[in-house]
């Protein structure tokens, strides 16, 4: 763990109702510009980690620290500001919602700090022109396929030049082709913005994109060699 | 940054939110508007028209008054002895006084009221009363001082169809005096009054030294007003334009704010059915609520981004209301008049009045019941745990969790609580307070109620596939149904509630209507006319009449600001009047008293216990004693029963004005009718109607019925609305389960065993929703009936339970909810079932 990591997480620890523990000793550093997947079996905690990194869920023990804020110092009000700001989402089921044109799907992030919607909408814009999708801004999530919602979702993760950008299983509803395009994409950006990025994912192949590969266990995170 | 901040500066992302959800769902949103804008426009029409009607009331008591700075009016029609005249005239603070006879009188049919005036003395005090001959004024009074000349009312001139100049036969205080119409009242407004000298009044129609009025002018009000009340006599009162209005204002104010709060119901169902609204758009958003959560968006925001919905909703609908109202409110009166039923404002002609405070009072609350209706699903909304929602498909439902009861329970108590506080200026506040939290309680406490009724059909296991679907679902998410129901339920309630108070109501007054007319036949004068001694001796004498009952009934004023009470005179002492209902009555009389009986509705206006000592403001006698209360459904402002003997020898009146007649058994009551007539001298036989009990009976009912039509036609429009709701809630719920019935499908489910596990649920949430709707109807009737009533106008009565009614509400309800889910469900399980999973592959 360097001093220059985006993302720390310190001796972080999980219980859920019951007698089962999902994970404890969890120690994890992400580097500006640098790519994690998280793999493991299904059940292990990682959608639990991912929530718990995010401020949407509370660690039984350990501290998460974000570009140096540290959850566990914020309310809910500033976990959610925090969210807003530096952290940005992309998921399994895309979630776009369906009423929005794509550009101010892309723009949401934006428009949640800004009342400015032109200089949103041009971002959006110029995001959307980064995933591939130029001239599809008046569109709607109906209008695309898959593939293209999740370059959509990944724009829309990007938009406000987040600190972290966190992914839940991003290609579990693509086909391989797609999937890989769509991993190439996700990787470029996180590079390209020199955000920390984190993806947990069922596939080897999807992990493969990764700088690091760590797998979730009992017992936290264990390195493998890709 | 605070939430607030975060509120204020995501306000573009909250803009796109709303303007997306109402571009792709417009009908719901017209939906809910119209529901709003339905119970706005029905409440503000209501109070337009009451509120017009007691205007132009309020008018007429000021044209007949000729607005005078302050009176003195008789108490009864009996007057005051004209003697006071020159007294009050010279009293301290009264600059002028203007005496006035005042008769009811009538021209062939028309009504009206006839003045006789001193054209001088009301040349100063009210010169609207000044009549005016086509050439002009008759201010040197020349006309007026002609016996014979009469000035009408444009109003009274209309009605009569009379010309000026045209001699006609004015009948009044029982007496037929020709007089020529000598031109009109121009200052007389739209009241039908006439006026004469007085002079004339006094000598031509029976009023000889009596006076019914005085009406001053002040040069100090402050000196005059004790200087006058010192002087008067006790069968006179000091009255002033304020109390007049007050009067008319207190005559109908309890029938007017009952009406306008039923208006309401339509107003209270529309906010159901926005809370039923945005509860299914909130549990359809639920993942998009979610993301924008995870996104950043504050709870805050999503709570504001939903309100904000409402409050559209709101303004849309409120100011269409206000509009559909005004119209509404016009054409009412314009078919209908004034009177919405109960008879307070019969008879003067009505122009509608806008009242903008009124209008902005029902602005606001069809703002309130829209942004109600969306606060409660907007806060579930923002307490939903964003990432559990996202991962989630939106079925989140728990059938282990216990339906909550406590905040029903506490809602109930509350409400009851709040229904045994007295009223408030005369008007049950808190009675309708009660009954609004009794309702909040009750439907809160319907998915308690659901699961509690579906608990022993969900353990019984042999139903067939489709309905134990129907049941389980229902059992395992009550709170779905109640979201369905809470507007019908609402509706219902109050419409049982109203069905068992009419009912009893209805009930209780046909028993007192056969106690009280048990004699065969029943006559009575009109225009002030009266039976003298002479008289009521010879239609004793007829052949065939065993019994006769004579009796005198008057208003009489006991506050200026209040309706008078009447005051009957009855043959009393020689045992007592077996058509008289007593409900309480004092141990003895003591024997040096006079003794009256009360109404129910006096001794519960006035205080007037048994055994208590009152004072009447009649012939100076002024102390009574109270022997017993008597129930009386006839008369809202209150009676006094007093023995003619001790009347006449008080009054000196020996005029009687009606008659109660039992036959000789075995003749004929037809004959025995035409025999009377046939006795009465000829100049009072058409001022006499005969009537039989059964003909007077039904015209009672008939009158009460018609005073309740427009109840009735409020709760239709409400029952409307709160079915509308369920359609429409039921429809979006249906048609939100698509993928489960994809899913059915793929498990080998046919359409036709989905279409009759939906008509299952239908049915079982429709008879849910009449079931809990007449549970908490019954019991907001009891409210109604013990303090609503009671509070608003005096009466008791005991509960009667409309047992059709109830049949047909759970019947109308169950099957409107069947067929409705029956033809939601079509339209959702008509996709192919391989789309309706898709997502989920």
């Amino acid at each position: 763990m360097g001093e220059a990591s985006l993302l720390e997480v310190r001796s972080l620890a999980k219980a859920v109702p019951g007698p089962r523990q999902l994970f404890r000793n969890l120690d994890l550093a992400v580097a500006p510009g640098e790519l994690v997947a998280i793999i493991g079996e299904s059940g292990v905690g990682k959608s639990t980690l991912l929530n718990i990194l995010a401020g949407l869920d509370d660690a039984n023990h350990g501290t998460v620290a974000i570009d140096g804020t540290v959850l566990g110092s914020l309310d809910d009000a500033g976990r959610t500001r925090l969210r807003r700001e530096r952290i940005g989402f992309v998921f399994q089921a895309f979630h776009i919602l369906p009423y929005l044109t794509l550009r101010q799907n892309v723009a949401l992030p934006l428009a949640l700090v800004s009342p400015d919607a032109r200089a949103a909408e041009a971002r959006a814009e110029e995001m959307l022109d980064a995933v591939g999708l130029s001239g599809r801004g008046d569109g709607y999530a109906r209008d695309l396929s898959g593939g293209e919602l999740q370059r959509v979702a990944i724009a829309r993760a990007l938009v406000h030049r987040p600190a972290l950008i966190l992914a839940d299983e991003p290609t579990g509803n693509l086909d391989p082709e797609t999937a890989r395009r769509v991993l190439a994409l996700f990787a470029e950006a996180v590079r390209g913005h020199a955000a920390a990025g984190v993806m947990v994912t069922h596939s080897d192949a999807s992990a493969a994109i990764a700088d690091r590969v760590l797998t979730l266990g009992a017992d936290g995170l264990v390195e493998r060699r890709v | 940054m605070s939430d607030w901040a975060g509120l204020i500066s995501g306000r573009l992302a909250l803009g796109w939110l709303i303007g997306g959800e109402w571009r792709f769902h417009p009908a719901r949103f017209v939906t809910t508007a119209v529901a709003i804008a339905v119970g706005v426009a029905l409440g503000f029409a209501v109070h337009l028209v009451n509120g017009s009607a007691l205007s132009s009331f309020d008018g007429a008591m000021r044209g007949v008054s000729g607005a005078a700075d302050l009176s003195i009016r008789a108490t009864s029609p009996l007057g005051f002895d004209e003697r006071l005249y020159p007294r009050v005239a010279t009293a301290a603070g009264v600059s002028d006084a203007s005496p006035v006879v005042s008769l009811p009188a009538r021209i062939g049919r028309t009504r009206f009221t006839l003045l006789g005036v001193d054209v001088i003395r009301a040349a100063n005090v009210t010169p609207s009363l000044i009549g005016r001959r086509p050439r002009g004024p008759d201010s040197a009074g020349d006309a007026a001082f002609d016996e014979a000349a009469l000035f009408l009312s444009r109003d009274a001139l209309t009605q009569t169809r009379a010309k000026i100049g045209a001699v006609v036969p004015v009948v009044a205080n029982g007496r037929t005096v020709r007089l020529r119409i000598a031109g009109t009242l121009p200052g007389a407004g739209d009241v039908a009054i006439g006026v004469i000298d007085i002079a004339t009044a006094q000598w031509r129609f029976g009023k000889l030294g009596r006076l019914d009025r005085l009406d001053l002018t002040l040069s100090d009000r402050s000196v005059a007003a004790p200087a006058v009340r010192a002087i008067l006599p006790p069968d006179a009162i000091v009255s002033s334009a304020v109390a007049q209005s007050a009067q008319g204002d207190a005559l109908s104010r309890a029938y007017r704010v009952n009406l306008d709060m039923l208006a309401l119901v339509a107003l209270l169902t529309g906010g159901f059915l926005v809370y039923s609204a945005q509860s299914l758009s909130v549990v359809r958003r639920q993942r998009a609520f979610a993301l924008l959560r995870t996104l950043g968006m504050p709870r805050r925001a999503v709570v504001a981004a939903i309100v904000t919905e409402g409050l559209g909703i709101g303004v849309v609908g409120a100011a269409v209301g206000l509009l559909a109202g005004y119209g509404l409110a016009w054409g009412a009166l314009r078919w209908f008049g004034g009177d919405l039923g109960a008879g307070y404002f019969g008879g003067s002609g009505v122009h509608l009045v806008f009242q903008p405070r009124a209008a902005l009072g029902f602005f606001t609350l069809g703002l309130v019941a829209a942004i109600l209706g969306s606060v409660l699903p907007a806060l579930g909304a923002a307490r939903a745990a964003p990432a559990a929602a996202l991962k989630n498909a939106g079925d989140v439902v728990d059938p282990r969790a216990p339906a909550a009861w406590i905040p029903a329970v506490l809602l109930l108590g509350a409400g009851v609580g709040m229904a045994l506080l007295p009223a408030v200026n005369g008007l049950p506040l808190f009675g309708f307070a009660g009954m609004a939290l009794m309702l909040a309680g009750g439907v809160a406490g319907v998915p308690w109620f659901a699961r509690a009724l579906l608990k022993p059909i969900a353990a019984h296991g042999a139903w067939p596939v489709p309905r134990m679907l129907a049941v389980r679902h229902l059992y395992g998410a009550p709170g779905e149904a109640a979201t369905a129901l809470c507007g019908i339920v609402a509706s219902t309630a109050l419409m049982i509630a109203m069905a068992t108070m009419v009912t009893s109501f209805r009930g209780a007054v046909d028993d007192w209507l056969g106690t009280v007319l048990g004699a065969d036949l029943y006559a009575r004068t009109t225009a002030g006319a009266a039976f003298d001694p002479e008289v009521r001796m010879r239609l004793a004498a007829t052949p065939g009449v065993a019994h006769v009952a004579f009796s005198r009934q008057i208003p009489l004023t006991i506050a200026p600001d209040r309706p008078p009470i009447s005051l009957i005179a009855r043959p009393e002492r020689q045992g007592r009047d077996p058509l008289l209902v007593l409900i309480a009555r004092a141990p003895t009389i003591p024997a040096t008293a006079v003794p009256v009986w009360v109404s129910e509705p006096a001794q519960r206006l006035f205080g007037w216990d048994p055994g208590e000592t009152i004072a009447l403001p009649i012939a100076g006698r002024t102390r009574f004693y109270v022997a017993g209360v008597w129930r009386d459904y006839g008369r809202q402002a209150g009676a006094v029963l007093i023995d003619e003997a001790d009347y006449q020898k008080l009054t000196g009146d020996t005029g009687r004005d009606e008659v109660s007649v039992i036959v000789t058994p075995g003749e004929d009551v037809a004959r025995v009718s035409a025999r009377m007539t046939a006795r009465l001298p000829a100049a009072l036989r058409d001022q006499v109607e005969i009537t039989r009990p059964a003909t007077l009976r039904r015209f009672a009912l008939t009158l009460f019925d018609r005073s309740f039509a427009v109840t009735y036609l409020l709760e239709a429009v409400a029952i409307l609305v709160g079915l509308v709701g369920v359609a429409a809630t039921m429809s979006a719920q249906t048609i939100s389960r698509e993928r489960e019935f994809g899913m059915l499908r793929h498990l080998g489910l046919t359409r036709r065993q989905l279409t009759d596990m939906l008509a299952t649920e239908g049915a079982i949430v429709g008879f849910t929703g009449a079931l809990a709707g007449i549970v908490l109807g019954l019991a907001l009737a009891q409210v109604l009936i013990h303090v609503i009533n009671p509070q608003s106008f005096n009466w008791t009565m005991t509960t009667r339970i409309p047992f059709g009614t109830l049949a047909a509400v759970t019947a109308a309800l169950t099957g409107a909810a069947t067929v409705t889910a029956v033809l939601a469900g079509r339209r959702a399980t008509a996709r192919q079932a391989v789309l309706s999973v898709r997502e989920d592959w």
